[in-house]
């Protein structure tokens, strides 16, 4: 990799947030599992590995599943956030394979929010 | 060959009335454009009876279903639905008992009252991937310093934001790094202290595991300031997935040349190195952590010389906590005028705090500093679990001190905290309810302070002895009012006399316990009692016969579990403890379901 | 007691003596304690004195001078544990394994300690047996942690 210069930086920056924001990409849904040490404990890469399943037998194209560290609320782990193009993000808690495979069939495939596993739609503040 | 989707077209009246012919025709007319005729079958039904949302539809087998279509929806939903397999969300049916629309984030108090500065990254991006971390505006303060800025000019932005020091002890940040940069002696260093150590904090942990670039960034742009070249992080090796995100972070920074020669083709040079700790509390200190690094035992050495003066390798250096680091590119590229106007007079910024013990929301929370602590404990943690009552906050882990319910609308800063007797520190804050003692709090840090103290001075390593030796005797049911006293005396002896500040802390768990909750240790020593059923000498067990036969059925689960097989029964029977086995372990109290176990 | 094991952390870390730190730590990682032998053919090779090697090794927690347990079972002591009685998790793994914290069972298959917070103060109370993390640990869990890692044990002597 060639090393950057300073105008360079807004280049990386601009591909990079193009790849993050989803649109211009060719995900549509952004899963993003959350693997601070307290979501792996609590086991979070049953959720990945589970998540992973999911896009592979349903030959998801357009879904990206992705890993994040933690989210903060700890008694709730294991979480994932799920992002679709042009939604708010929801927030999912406490989550299992199975629930999993819900939020699959029903939010990411079915477009329709799983509320009795989400915690809350939107983001945080960051400054 | 069968087909692979059937679409089921209501034409009941209703739906008929509903214009539903035009939408079948318009289905298979699409259908047939695209080739798909052989694949998916349009079929037309009876009535669905749900005839007020007509037209409906219903897709097989995933039954997905449509309701209220037109002719003018049909290309939309045959192209992302029948054929790339997204069921079109805005043609879907709610039904009204699931439309209690979900809370906005900003709607929980848990997520609203959070202001994000060291945690701003936090689940947002991948902190394997650098680009990422660009993304969002990462390594843009550093182009800002190195480009736009000279090192005098960072230095101000940085006082000018009034950071102080997030490990603990609060020092101005800037003006640390104004020491350093006015030392004499070449090269300097910049060190990260990841040496998180006190028991309930994990904010470091968290920051390195989920944002490590922030913090190396943070570091670049203090090493600008100060002039240094190279940069050491010491982070506990106990923490093993923030160590391989570290390193997968300081590899990508170097490949993109953001560390190493030349950093952005602007002639600055400084890389980092990384050290693992090997377990010792007492190196969280800055010369003990200095020492570590060197190779050496991690003992601490009387200030001064300062490390500003005397540090890593007898040169100039530069130590800061990594929360500290992590906040150091926001201020550069928001300006510190932006950093100062959050926060208090004397306390500016945000503050992490680790939200744990019992507390119904567990987690990790960044507030503006000056938020009360009933703010922090009841609109974001949630409140005390299991309808218990809230009796302390402990704050600064074994250098803290315990705060009681009548301070709880204090608001949080430097200050105020040390008024109260306690500390910031790292920012651990455990939650402690009626079922807490908090003489067997202070016993805890005790004996953790205690097992730590490295050695070297007297009065930490005798006086810490003494004071857990007092507790012990206290918890044990065998103390007197003159170790009350005793303990006291020793407590300001060992604040006033140690080396570090493991030693000249270490009292503080002990005498805020003893200023806030005096009435729990004379209930140890007068009554022979402890009020929270903690301290296990002071208890007697005995089984409820009653509840044991109704409830339980003499289940025998206690007699199974007790280890000195001190309870006798049979099934169906009440159960009884036999006084003169029993070693006061409290564990039948655990394993009984029915609650028969009594605590006295 | 194989020397090329010591060579090669020597070598990883470029003989270089201000790592004599990391060394011990990848000398205890591999051998799960410091071996008499390291010690005395790693001070020699970068030629530290002995000393230095020993004072480092009683030191540092980390450390340890007699060989561990094959599943090194750690209870956390930080203070959310502490809060929620994690000292009844030690004592009742104590009772099944009839040894104290700190010492291992005689056929080298379990080592029992206490730790300090591992940062997972959400899990509380937590234990870790090796790499693995087990949290809100009750204690009927205890028994089957206990039982899982001993069948496990019987399965990895097999083989």
């Amino acid at each position: 990799m060639p090393k950057l210069k300073l105008e360079d930086l807004a280049e990386v920056r601009e591909k990079a947030r193009k790849a993050t924001s989803l649109r211009e990409g060719a995900a549509r849904v952004k899963m993003t599992v959350h693997m601070g040490t307290c979501g792996i404990a609590a086991g979070a890469r049953k959720i990945v590995e589970a998540a992973l399943r999911e896009v592979e037998q349903g030959d998801l194209r357009d879904v990206m599943v992705t890993t994040s560290g933690c989210a903060g609320l700890c008694s709730r782990e294991p979480m994932a956030t799920v992002e679709v193009v042009g939604e708010a993000p929801v927030k999912y808690v406490d989550l299992t394979e199975a629930k999993v495979k819900a939020i699959f069939k029903e939010h990411i495939l079915g477009g329709k929010i799983v509320e009795q596993y989400a915690l809350a739609i939107g983001s945080e503040r960051a400054y | 060959m069968p087909h692979r989707m059937h679409l089921m077209v209501c034409a009941g009246t209703g739906c008929v009335a509903n214009r539903s012919p035009e939408v079948r025709d318009a289905l298979v007319t699409e259908i047939a454009k695209r080739g798909l005729e052989n694949e998916i079958q349009v079929v037309t039904t009876g009535c669905n009876g749900f005839c007020g949302a007509g037209p409906l539809m219903v897709v097989q087998p995933d039954g997905i279903f449509y309701q209220q279509l037109s002719p003018k929806d049909v290309p939309h939903l045959v192209e992302e639905h029948f054929l790339k397999g997204r069921p079109v969300q805005k043609l879907m049916y709610v039904p009204p008992e699931t439309r209690t629309p979900l809370p906005k984030m900003m709607d929980i108090p848990f997520f609203s009252r959070q202001r994000l500065i060291a945690l701003r990254n936090r689940g947002l991006i991948d902190p394997e991937r650098i680009e990422e971390y660009i993304a969002r505006d990462g390594y843009a303060a550093l182009a800002k310093a190195l480009s736009q800025m000279t090192p005098q000019q960072i230095l101000e932005e940085v006082k000018i934001s009034g950071l102080r020091g997030r490990g603990g002890a609060g020092f101005p940040t800037g003006a640390k790094w104004e020491h350093v940069l006015k030392a004499e002696g070449e090269p300097k260093y910049v060190i990260c202290n990841g040496d998180e150590g006190d028991p309930g904090a994990f904010m470091d942990r968290s920051i390195v595991e989920s944002d490590p670039h922030s913090v190396i960034e943070g570091m670049l742009i203090g090493a600008r300031a100060i002039g240094a070249r190279w940069g050491v992080v010491y982070i506990r090796n106990e923490y093993p997935l923030a160590v391989q995100r570290l390193m997968i972070a300081l590899e990508q920074a170097r490949e993109y040349g953001l560390l190493g020669d030349n950093i952005l083709d602007t002639g600055f040079d400084f890389d980092i190195s990384v050290s693992r700790g090997a377990g010792a509390f007492v190196c969280g200190e800055a010369t003990a952590l200095v020492s570590a690094v060197e190779g050496r035992p991690g003992e601490p050495r009387a200030r001064p010389p300062r490390l500003a003066q005397h540090g890593l390798w007898g040169k100039p250096t530069c130590l800061n906590n990594v929360e500290t680091w992590a906040d150091v590119p926001p201020i550069i590229n928001n300006g510190g005028a932006w950093y100062a106007q959050i926060g208090t007079e004397k306390s500016k910024g945000t503050k992490v705090f680790s939200l744990v013990g019992k507390i119904n929301n567990t987690g990790l929370v960044e507030v503006p500093m000056g938020i009360t602590l009933r703010e922090i404990i009841y609109d974001i943690g949630g409140g005390v679990p299991g309808g218990k009552k809230f009796k302390a906050v402990q704050t600064g882990g074994p250098s803290g001190g315990c705060i009681p319910n009548e301070l709880i609308d204090l608001p949080i800063d430097f200050e105020s905290l040390a008024e109260a007797g306690s500390m910031m520190g790292s920012g651990g804050m455990v939650i402690m309810d009626e079922d807490t003692c908090m003489v067997d709090v202070a016993r805890y840090f005790l004996a953790f302070t205690q097992d730590e103290s490295c050695g070297k001075c007297a009065p930490c390593r005798e006086g810490t002895q003494l004071m857990l030796d007092i507790l012990t005797r206290i918890t044990d049911g065998h103390g007197t009012m003159e170790d009350l006293d005793a303990l006291e005396e020793v407590a300001k002896v060992v604040a006033e006399t140690s080396l570090c500040g493991l030693g000249t802390s270490a009292p503080n768990p002990v005498l805020t316990t003893m200023r806030y909750f005096r009435d729990e240790y004379l209930a140890h020593i007068g009554a022979h009692k402890c009020p929270a059923h903690v301290c296990r000498q002071l208890n007697t067990y005995r089984i409820d016969p009653a509840i044991c036969v109704e409830r339980g059925h003499g289940c025998g689960v206690c007699r199974r579990e007790c280890p000195e097989k001190a309870i006798f029964g049979e099934k169906n029977q009440a159960h009884r403890v036999d006084a003169t086995l029993c070693n006061k372990c409290g564990t039948c109290v655990d394993v009984c379901h029915f609650n028969a176990v009594i605590v006295e | 007691m194989q020397l090329e094991t010591v060579d090669r952390i020597i070598q990883q870390h470029h003989a270089d003596k201000t790592a004599l730190i990391a060394m011990l730590q990848d000398v205890q990682s591999e051998f799960t304690y410091l071996p008499q032998e390291a010690l005395v053919y790693l001070s020699r090779t970068i030629e530290v004195p002995l000393s230095r090697a020993y004072s480092l090794a009683t030191f540092y927690r980390a450390f340890s001078l007699k060989p561990k347990g094959r599943y090194s079972i750690a209870v956390c002591m930080g203070t959310a544990c502490h809060v929620k009685a994690a000292v009844k998790i030690l004592e009742k793994f104590e009772r099944l394994l009839h040894i104290k914290t700190g010492q291992t069972t005689p056929d080298l298959n379990f080592g029992l300690e206490e730790v300090r917070c591992l940062g997972c103060c959400g899990l509380a109370p937590v234990v870790t047996v090796g790499p693995d993390l087990y949290g809100k640990v009750m204690l009927p869990k205890v028994d089957q942690i206990v039982k899982q890692y001993q069948k496990q044990g019987a399965r990895d002597a097999k083989t």
